[in-house]
């Protein structure tokens, strides 16, 4: 190491596995310690480049400190220290680990100032996150986690091949900096397809209503603020410019609130509107332009605060009633009013009303599009913004706190105000929207380029305040059009699902068939006349060379016994009998050879 | 709970909230076609964006036909009963 310089995300890290350690009593304190830790520390932070590694032959850079990455270390701190105070009360080690680590993944991307390192930390977020879908333990959520950790492993892979052949041709240089957006060569479209898989950007996007709709109450409070705005500082980083993004981010935009007018589970509904707000980031990084990338920033910052005040009321909503869906709840008002008031200043951020945060960084973007000639962009962002506060300002609050009681008794009894810590993570989040909204410099001075960009002019203020009050009208007329319908919508997951239950099919039907036709075959053109050559070699062995064996041995038992039946007594004997013999035949011919004379 | 008293204040008062909603908008369409007051010379980029309540007409229909044609979209076989996938 160069020098010591104390990462911020190896303080939640650490911070995250001692917490086992942690005594019962000094937990909640502990938990809020360490991302206030992170928070001063990222404050204190000062610009240059720290925390160089060698490694082999490449310079692993851990700490690149400018405007971009502090504005977006300062609003991720921010948001763990706020997720963390919504999460409380969770009696879960292992989800408070798992968040911190993703967080820490996020930062450790965020200031990384080579390819490498971002590679490592923009892994480790995925690894993390999963946790935060699994510790839900429900059937579903394991099914719903493999799908995120497959789809996220393949953008990884993608980025990887991108960030190989980058060093290829730069000579091993990899530097995270600008790309060369007017000539991109192959390296440079993987770089981005793994980026604009975790900005989530059709048609790579399905796991993210899928994943977040799943995750735990204070998992998707989390989830919804890291993932795709690390991307999105990725994105500025290296693809300001990018023309194909401007498209693809108009796109983004229209197909959250397409798809958000069919949901009926109100956290897939907000996770919709993720892919749709992020949109207006990722067209921003596409113009390119000073005003778009600041515009993109300021969008990325005010999102995740709104964002994460949206899932915050829907997850306490979750939590105190165990029911997410439209088609199970309704005129919470009565039981969850201040939940109601939070999630409704949440919805007027994200809709970006006058005075809220969404107003002073939306328009920003939008201005950009307008300013560079692209007038479709400007229109059809115009036209997504109907849509955002469609959903997310009138439909959400209205089916879930009014509307229709679908709630059924069980429910109604369990509905009540969540802990304090949630309501007060909730309530620190709305000032956080609304001073933002009100008081501009704190969040423009921020900003990587200097802002010459003035959102409070009678005309903008006319122009969205017609936008958006027009729109109620539209609601509340077609009110009926919208009541909730008890479905899901089937998206670009349905490809791998279905895909996956076809790769499967494939394998117990086709392959199993083609299996079994090949063991077939190989019984009969191999067992069946190796076992018939080996029966008729059993048999000569039995018959022929057995039989000359036993045969041989059977003939000289044979002898033996013959030879056993001639031969008797002891030889001693035999011997005696055969000299007395011999002696009684020499006397008789001694007897009768002599002469008589 | 006086957040809730509050709630239940307006509820109850529906009408009236109703029609003070009617009167903002007539307001706000009849102030953006106050030159004096909205300047659209420096703002506006095209022109249909100088007419009187373009935006207003803009947000209603768009939203008009967010819900219809989405609805349309998921109507043609897009929206699936819930346990769709289960096996």
């Amino acid at each position: 190491m160069s020098d010591w310089w104390v990462h911020p995300a190896s303080i939640l890290i650490l911070g995250g596995l001692l917490l086992r350690w942690v005594p019962a009593r000094f937990k909640r304190a502990y938990l809020l310690l360490v991302p206030l830790l992170v928070f001063g520390r990222i404050l204190g932070l000062t610009h240059g480049t720290f925390g160089q590694v060698q490694f082999l032959e490449w310079t692993l850079v851990f700490g690149r400190v400018d405007a971009l990455s502090t504005v977006f270390g300062y609003i991720m701190s921010l948001m763990c220290l706020l997720g963390t105070l919504y999460g409380l009360h969770v009696r879960d080690d292992g989800q408070h680990l798992a968040a911190w680590t993703y967080v820490g993944g996020s930062l450790g991307a965020i200031y990384a100032g080579d390819l490498l390192t971002l590679f490592l930390f923009w892994e480790l977020m995925a690894l993390s996150s999963v946790f935060l879908i699994w510790c839900r333990r429900r059937p579903e959520s394991l099914g719903a986690g493999f799908r995120y950790l497959l789809v996220h492993t393949a953008g990884g892979v993608a980025l990887l091949a991108g960030i190989v052949l980058h060093g290829q041709a730069t000579g091993g240089d990899l530097t995270f900096g600008a790309f060369d957006v007017k000539a991109p060569t192959l390296a440079t479209y993987l770089i981005m397809t793994g980026f604009i898989l975790n900005a989530a950007v059709p048609p790579l996007h399905a796991w993210l209503p899928d994943a977040y709709g799943e995750a735990t109450f204070n998992g998707s409070v989390f989830l919804c603020a890291f993932t795709t705005k690390t991307a999105v500082y990725a994105l500025c980083r290296g693809f300001a410019g990018m023309e194909i993004l401007v498209p693809l981010g108009v796109i983004m935009a229209l197909y959250g609130v397409v798809y958000a007018v069919l949901e009926n589970d109100c956290r897939r509904l907000l996770a919709y509107h993720i892919i749709s707000q992020v949109g207006y980031m990722v067209a921003g990084v596409g113009l390119g332009t000073e005003l778009a990338i600041n515009g993109a920033c300021a969008h990325a910052f005010a999102h995740i605060l709104y964002k994460g005040l949206l899932f915050m009321g829907c997850g306490a909503v979750l939590h105190m009633t165990g029911q997410s869906k439209f088609t199970e709840l309704g005129g919470l008002y009565q039981k969850m009013p201040w939940t109601f008031l939070f999630t409704l200043l949440g919805g007027l951020s994200i809709s970006a009303f006058p005075l809220f945060s969404g107003f002073v960084s939306k328009s920003m973007i939008v201005a950009a599009g307008f300013e560079e000639h692209k007038l479709w962009a400007g229109f059809l962002l115009m036209l997504a913004s109907v849509g955002t506060f469609l959903h997310t300002g009138l439909k959400v609050p209205y089916f879930i706190w009014f509307g229709k009681n679908h709630c059924r008794p069980e429910t109604w009894a369990r509905a009540a105000e969540p802990p304090w810590n949630m309501n007060a993570a909730m309530a620190v989040a709305s000032i956080l929207c609304v001073f933002i909204g009100c008081y501009t410099p704190y969040l423009y001075q921020m900003l990587p380029y200097p802002v010459d960009y003035h959102p409070y002019t009678a005309y903008h203020v006319s122009e969205t305040l017609q936008v958006l009050l027009f729109t109620a009208v539209g609601f509340f007329l077609l009110i009926c059009k919208l009541e909730p319908e008890p479905t899901i919508s089937l998206d670009m997951d349905w490809f791998y699902r279905m895909g996956g239950r076809a790769f499967r099919w494939l394998a117990r039907q086709p392959v199993q068939l083609l299996d079994t036709c090949v063991g077939e075959l190989y019984r009969v053109a191999g067992m069946v006349p190796l076992m018939r050559s080996a029966r008729l070699a059993g048999r000569f062995d039995q018959s022929v060379i057995d039989g000359l064996v036993d045969g041989l041995a059977h003939s000289i038992r044979g002898l033996g016994q013959r030879l056993r039946a001639v031969q008797r007594g002891h030889v001693q004997q035999s011997l005696a009998v055969a000299l007395g013999v011999a002696a009684l035949f020499i006397l008789l011919f001694l007897l009768f050879s002599s002469d008589p004379r | 709970m006086r957040l809730l008293r509050w709630i239940e204040f307006l509820r109850n008062r529906l009408r009236t909230v109703v029609w003070v909603c009617l009167v903002v908008l007539g307001l706000l369409v009849v102030v953006d076609a106050l030159p004096g007051l909205v300047d659209k010379e420096h703002h506006a980029h095209t022109a249909p964006e100088r007419w009187p309540a373009f935006w207003a007409v803009f947000g209603f229909v768009g939203c008009v036909a967010l819900i219809v044609l989405s609805k349309w979209f998921g109507h043609a076989g897009i929206m699936q009963r819930e346990d769709y996938y289960d096996e």
